[in-house]
């Protein structure tokens, strides 16, 4: 299995319906795009608070990317996936040739 | 009893206060900020938000046993770190010890995408988990503006805001938000919509190329506060706004008294001179003597093993130290010994509230019993008097609660009335000492009076004022039936009248001899009289005593005739008796 090239952090607060749709679109998205190519690690901040600091987390849902480089977040509930793969800076270069 | 018990409700229904630890500031509000509420802090740049708001935590974990919360949006941590260093505050050791968390919150616009709805339950986790860290009591937000910029929903952002807030009331935490300072609003954001407890304004201003930095308490629901504009330093030891102390009139008056250091002084005023903890004022035009009358009274009081700090605005402690040894005062042992301390700076280096900042550390640190400032007139020089004076109350008061006595000297202009002392603050002073230059026959002598005195019988006498290398002396002027003399025209007439008495005293021995000799004169001719008297008397008896002879040999002659004749012896003899 090729090593994921994106990884991505999902911190949620919480079961909150912003969450839950947060990490359901993120793998919507993330398999009709980036099918096998990436992780996910969501990082509840209730459980573990002291996380928040690290990434620089003030909103909630926040998505990282963490790889590539560089750093990347997109804050929201990730409900608009034309902003989502803008963010993640995944758009739409391979798609077009195909 | 009763009445504390009836007091005690009273107290807790008021608000309740966390001291900001911030000399001045905990006066001004009347005991701090309010406890488990926001208040806003809001200026320009550069005008001591960031500081103000530090220290309040840093005296909280230190003074207070209250540990806090410090988060930033602009600085980092590190930065942050090593600017307040350099006034103290170790802030490595605070968050090594718990008592501090700093958290840095860096948010830049360019790196977030943003989609679909959030909230910033992420600040909140944060902040929660600082605080739940070390049981902090204090949390302050630095500068929590920056978010408007960070975050593309401004909607959004206000929303929190407010829940932000009201979750630091829930939670009890005494904060600090600072905002920068808008055009028309309070903060350029509105944040004041959110913080309405308690607001504090913080302003920059430059005055004549003097910059002071000054503190208002716009609002502070539910309070009493102080609601001037207050001049506040940054010093080496944090913020300190001024006042430093409370403007109340309740120190404790002292019944003891200090010499001032010249027997003839100490006896115009009521024979013992000055009451301790009380203010003096010499005033005088250039070169009256005011420096050396203070210095005599520093080195007098040193000599009774009392702490004397001299703040002299006008020479340099070696020139001082020089100056006054020529008049014979050697302030230089109790230097040496450390009862003597002399600070010496321009008036001009700083403001004047820096002037009393310094001056207010510098006493509190040395504890002195006296304070002798030379000249105050020197620290008001480019000030106006309506700000100089409650200034120099403060300062008075305060010294007086320490219940040092203070002696103040105060240059006043030749044109002018001596009694307008320049700063205006003689009513603030109990004892007012005005010296003057007399000029007269050719020559400007010193005098020196009296012209008030609280609180004991002084004397209305004009006094000359003689500054030998012996020290200083008061001697009496000459007071003639048109004029008071002194100087030269006193000796002159001292002369004078001394001659005078010499020929008195000599007329008046001459007469005494005259009045010997006159009587021995008398004497002698008393003498005489009697001699002649006696010689006389003697004339007499022997005249007597030749008759008698006379009689006696007549008779004894008739008797013999008689019997020779033979007739009676009787009768012959009794005719002749007849006849005789």
């Amino acid at each position: 299995m090729k090593p994921a090239l994106f990884e991505l952090r999902l911190y949620v607060a919480g079961q909150t319906p912003k969450s839950l749709a947060a990490f359901t679109n993120l793998k919507r998205i993330c398999e009709s795009h980036l099918a096998g190519e990436y992780t996910i690690e969501v990082i509840d901040l209730i459980k573990t608070p002291q996380l928040a600091a690290g990434d620089q987390i003030l909103a909630i849902p926040t998505l990282v990317r963490r790889l590539p480089e560089p750093i990347k977040k997109i804050i929201g509930d990730l409900s608009n996936e034309e902003r989502v793969l803008v963010g993640l800076d995944i758009l739409p270069v391979k798609r077009i040739p195909a | 009893m009763n009445k504390n018990k009836n007091q005690k409700p009273a107290n807790s229904l008021a608000l309740s206060k966390t001291p900001t630890g911030i000399k001045g500031l905990d006066e001004i509000t009347g005991g701090g900020l309010p406890t488990g509420r926001p208040t806003l802090v809001s200026g320009s740049a550069g005008c001591g938000k960031t500081m103000l708001a530090l220290e309040f935590l840093v005296r909280g974990a230190m003074q207070y046993d209250e540990p806090g919360v410090f988060m930033m949006f602009e600085e980092n941590a590190a930065d942050l770190t090593a600017n307040v260093r350099s006034l103290g505050f170790d802030l490595d050791q605070l968050v090594a010890d718990k008592k501090i968390v700093l958290d840095y919150v860096y948010i830049e616009r360019s790196e977030i995408e943003e989609t679909g709805e959030y909230d910033l339950e992420g600040l909140f986790i944060r902040l929660g988990h600082a605080i739940d860290t070390i049981g902090a009591k204090r949390v302050v937000l630095d500068t929590i503006e920056v978010l408007f910029g960070g975050l593309p929903n401004d909607a959004v952002l206000r929303a929190e805001l407010r829940r932000l807030f009201r979750w630091l009331k829930d939670r009890g935490m005494t904060a600090i938000v600072t905002g920068e300072k808008g055009d028309v609003s309070v903060t350029r954001y509105g944040l004041e919509e959110y913080v309405a407890d308690c607001v504090i304004l913080l302003d920059h201003r430059v005055d004549e190329q003097i910059s002071t930095r000054r503190l208002r308490v716009m609002k502070y629901r539910g309070s009493a506060h102080g609601t001037n504009e207050y001049p506040f330093l940054i010093g080496a030891n944090g913020l300190s706004v001024l006042p430093i102390t409370s403007l109340q009139l309740d120190h404790a008056a002292s019944t003891q008294r200090l010499s001032t250091g010249i027997a003839r002084l100490d006896d115009m005023l009521g024979g013992k001179g000055v009451f301790r903890g009380s203010s003096i004022l010499v005033s005088g035009s250039p070169g009256t003597g005011k420096s050396s009358l203070g210095a005599q009274f520093c080195e007098s009081t040193c000599r009774q093993g009392e702490r004397v700090i001299l703040f002299a605005y006008e020479e340099s402690s070696a020139q001082i130290l020089r100056n006054m040894r020529s008049i014979g005062i050697d302030l230089e042992p109790y230097v040496n010994k450390g009862l003597l301390q002399i600070h010496c700076s321009r008036p001009t280096l700083y403001g004047l509230e820096q002037h009393l900042l310094m001056l207010h550390d510098t006493v509190l640190a040395f504890q002195p019993n006296v304070v002798v400032i030379d000249p105050i007139s020197n620290l008001t020089l480019e000030r106006d008097d309506n700000e100089v004076k409650p200034t120099l109350m403060r300062l008075i008061d305060f010294l007086k609660h320490q219940q040092i006595t203070t002696w103040f000297t105060s240059l006043t202009s030749n044109e002018a009335a001596p009694e307008s002392s320049q700063v205006g603050i003689s009513s603030l002073m109990d004892t007012w000492l005005l010296l003057r230059n007399v000029e007269f026959n050719g020559e400007l002598n010193r005098t020196l009076f009296v012209l008030k005195s609280r609180g004991m019988a002084h004397s209305n006498q004009v006094r000359e004022f003689v500054m030998s290398n012996k020290g200083i002396n008061l001697v009496d002027v000459y007071l003639g039936t048109d004029r008071v003399l002194s100087g030269t025209a006193r000796v002159a007439q001292e002369a004078m009248e001394q001659a005078q008495n010499e020929l008195g005293q000599q007329d008046h021995e001459r007469k005494l001899r005259q009045l010997a000799s006159k009587q021995a004169t008398i004497a002698a001719q008393i003498a005489a009289l009697q001699a002649e008297a006696e010689a006389e008397a003697e004339e007499l008896n022997f005249a007597i005593l030749q008759a008698q002879v006379l009689a006696t040999a007549t008779q004894q002659g008739t008797e013999t005739l008689n019997q020779l004749r033979g007739g009676k012896a009787s009768g012959p003899s009794g005719k002749l008796g007849k006849k005789s």
